[in-house]
């Protein structure tokens, strides 16, 4: 008999890694501060005490390096876990990431595998500014040859994190601070879940209706989810259900799910906290707009996501840039009251 | 090299300036941020309080600062790193926009939109961010247009023992050299980059020695001592001036904080921080100014109340000043 209890998202994350580096030898970790730190964010914590130097290696400021040193030790048959501390660091690296570590599988014909998962922390709202604030894994699943996973809580956390270890295929792991549960950062208390003591995976490509509601369908991953799930509990007082759909990956993604929701609801908002412009709300408001003859909606879709604008350090401006609980709410309202079709 | 009287006091007071102002962030930093008004259950809330997010304290790294900056005009360039402010108060900074803008307000150097790693001051060529390595390639750019303008103006890099290993490094380093660049790569070697040390992260014991592998002069600096940081760098600037080209200067500094504010530290061994106190860099040099009858306790006294001062004002102009409008968040991606 399998016993629950609560973990918070790192401590989730730590526990897959280390299930599958107990069951699998080939699975080791470089990053930086990973080892006597644990991950600036807990990602590997306590697992330097079990696994010891070899398997959990703190690197030095190198990230093309060590970031291109997974991707050859992959394609030699290891499966290493490799951490970039803030995604906003991809910049130094980005060519090992997209055309070698993204690429290599499809210009070999699969020939080449590269089990790699690549873990970041995103996100913002916390006053760290324009170079440690970011999510873009708009950018990472617009690139082809990535699996671009972010999951919302600590129960998919770890079942993704399995996941992504098993797969063969490179995986970009995104892990928001806001929701690791650190004693010393404000999170959303939602992200804190029961987790099971036994490893699990959850499949790519499957979203999950975090909340279910009939009238308007909102679309979010990563603490936005949380996010929704407030924004809707406060809608629910209001008589509007809103149905919260976590997309959990991007990478494959789980358009169906978009699609049957929408279908029910008649209403889309996306809710996303990486920038708006040509990332994942167009995306998703793209899928249903080519599907638009298998559908009504009531109302225009909505997209929230940050202006086309660097996140500023200030905090009046970052909470009016990062959508926030509110705007939500009030886009859900906005849409209940509006029509398709234009009054005379 | 010797530093005039006037230079030595010079750089005296700014590491005075420096501290006070450090150790009064410590402390204004924490505000807000502890409970019982945080988030139940948590130790500490980083986004909360007047000074919110990460925040990289200098005390102990004063003699990087002021050994450079006292060789230098205005119209030179310094690029810093996430941990600038004694790089910005030795540049000549107004210590009141910087501090407003640390606090996120209207009258801050980019009225908030940047904060304490963004910190832009043109008019004072002043700039760094939070990227590791990311102060050489624009150093070099400073430099370039230096010697396209024909002028005698330097730009001084300054990074960390951790950026060393940066892609950045390397590359800067080669096309200073190349192209005979005016500029001046400062390394900090503060053993630390967050959690790991120097002879965990170096494969060589010096990156001064690196210098030669990009036909540059490399200097080492052994102490953390203004004095024998301004002799190194004076010898740098010289040659820069004169069309010489690139010099990297290795300093062995210490870094009595942590990595940043909220830091545990578990890493550090105990004791390690009280050790390198015992060599404060700031008595160290009022020791010599006393040898050379240019400072007794009156004029100390007097020199500690007038940077207490100075920083009691640059904190209180912060408060005073006003946040930015909500609107402004969309304003200036483009010029």
């Amino acid at each position: 008999m399998t016993t629950a209890r609560k973990l918070t998202m790192a401590q989730a994350i730590a526990e897959a890694i280390g299930q599958e580096m107990e069951r699998d030898p080939k699975v080791f970790v470089m990053g930086e501060d990973i080892a006597r730190y644990g991950g600036i964010f807990g990602a590997t914590g306590g697992l330097i005490d079990r696994f010891g130097p070899e398997r959990i290696m703190d690197t030095p400021i190198s990230e093309s390096a060590f970031i291109g040193t997974a991707t050859g030790a992959a394609a030699e048959g290891m499966r290493p876990i490799v951490e970039l501390m803030f995604a906003d660091f991809f910049g130094v690296c980005m060519d090992q990431i997209y055309n070698h570590l993204a690429k290599n599988t499809y210009m070999s014909d699969a020939n080449v595998r590269l089990p790699v998962v690549l873990m970041t922390a995103i996100g913002g709202g916390y006053g760290d500014a324009a170079q440690h604030s970011q999510c873009l894994y708009g950018l990472f699943a617009h690139v082809p040859g990535l699996k671009v996973v972010v999951p919302s809580n600590a129960y998919d956390a770890k079942g993704l994190m399995i996941q992504a270890i098993r797969d063969d295929n490179p995986v970009m792991y995104f892990f928001h601070k806001g929701i690791m549960g650190l004693p010393w950062m404000a999170y959303y208390e939602g992200s804190t879940t029961e987790v099971p003591q036994e490893a699990y995976t959850i499949p790519f490509g499957q979203a999950r209706v975090a909340r279910e509601g009939a009238d308007v369908t909102i679309v979010a991953l990563s603490q936005m989810v949380q996010k929704a799930l407030v924004a809707a509990a406060e809608l629910e007082k209001e008589g509007i259900r809103a149905e919260v759909v976590d997309l959990r990956t991007l990478v494959p993604l789980d358009t169906d799910a978009v699609l049957r929701s929408v279908t029910k609801t008649g209403r889309l908002l996306i809710a996303d906290e990486d920038y708006l412009n040509f990332g994942v709300t167009g995306e998703i408001a793209a899928q249903v707009a080519e599907r638009l003859d298998r559908m009504v909606l009531k109302s225009p879709v909505h997209r929230l996501g940050v202006p086309g604008v660097p996140i500023p350090y200030s905090r009046p401006l970052e909470q009016a840039v990062i959508p926030q609980v509110q705007d939500i709410a009030d886009a859900c309202r906005a849409m209940i009251g509006a029509n398709l079709a234009k009054a005379a | 090299m010797e530093p005039t009287p006037e230079r030595m006091m010079w750089m005296y007071e700014n590491m005075l300036l420096i501290r006070e102002y450090e150790e009064t962030m410590a402390k204004v930093y924490l505000e807000g941020k502890l409970p019982p008004n945080i988030q139940k259950g948590l130790a500490f809330d980083i986004g909360s309080g007047p000074v919110p997010g990460e925040m990289h304290l200098a005390a102990g790294q004063e003699p990087v600062a002021v050994g450079v900056c006292a060789h230098l005009r205005k119209e030179d360039t310094v690029v810093g790193t996430h941990r600038p402010h004694h790089f910005a108060i030795a540049k000549g900074v107004p210590l009141d926009r910087m501090t407003a803008e640390i606090f996120g307000k209207s009258d801050g150097l980019s009225r908030g939109k940047g904060g304490h790693m963004h910190l832009f001051d043109p008019e004072h060529k002043f700039s760094c961010s939070g990227i590791v390595g990311a102060s050489m390639p624009p150093a070099c750019g400073a430099a370039l247009a230096a010697k396209k303008l024909g002028k005698d103006w330097v730009a001084v890099a300054f990074f960390g023992e951790g950026a060393a290993n940066q892609g950045t490094f390397h590359e800067s380093l080669n096309l200073a050299g190349l192209w005979k660049l005016p500029v001046i790569f400062v390394c900090e070697d503060n053993k630390w980059a967050i959690s790991v040390d120097k002879d965990h992260s170096t494969a060589v014991r010096s990156d001064a020695d690196r210098a030669g592998a990009y036909g540059l002069p490399g200097i080492s600096v052994g102490r953390n001592d203004a004095l024998d940081v301004y002799s190194a760098a004076g010898e740098a600037v010289e040659r820069a001036r004169r069309g010489g080209g690139a010099t990297l200067i290795e300093v062995k500094t210490d870094r009595y904080m942590g990595h940043f504010q909220g830091d545990a530290e578990v890493y550090r061994p105990k004791g390690e921080v009280g050790e390198l106190r015992k060599n404060d860099p700031i008595p160290g040099l009022a020791g010599t100014l006393r040898a050379r009858g240019l400072l007794d306790a009156a004029k100390d006294q007097a020199l500690r109340a007038r940077v207490h001062a100075q920083v009691a004002r640059a904190f209180e102009f912060a408060r005073q000043s006003a946040y930015p409008q909500p609107r402004e968040a969309l304003e200036h991606v483009f010029a």
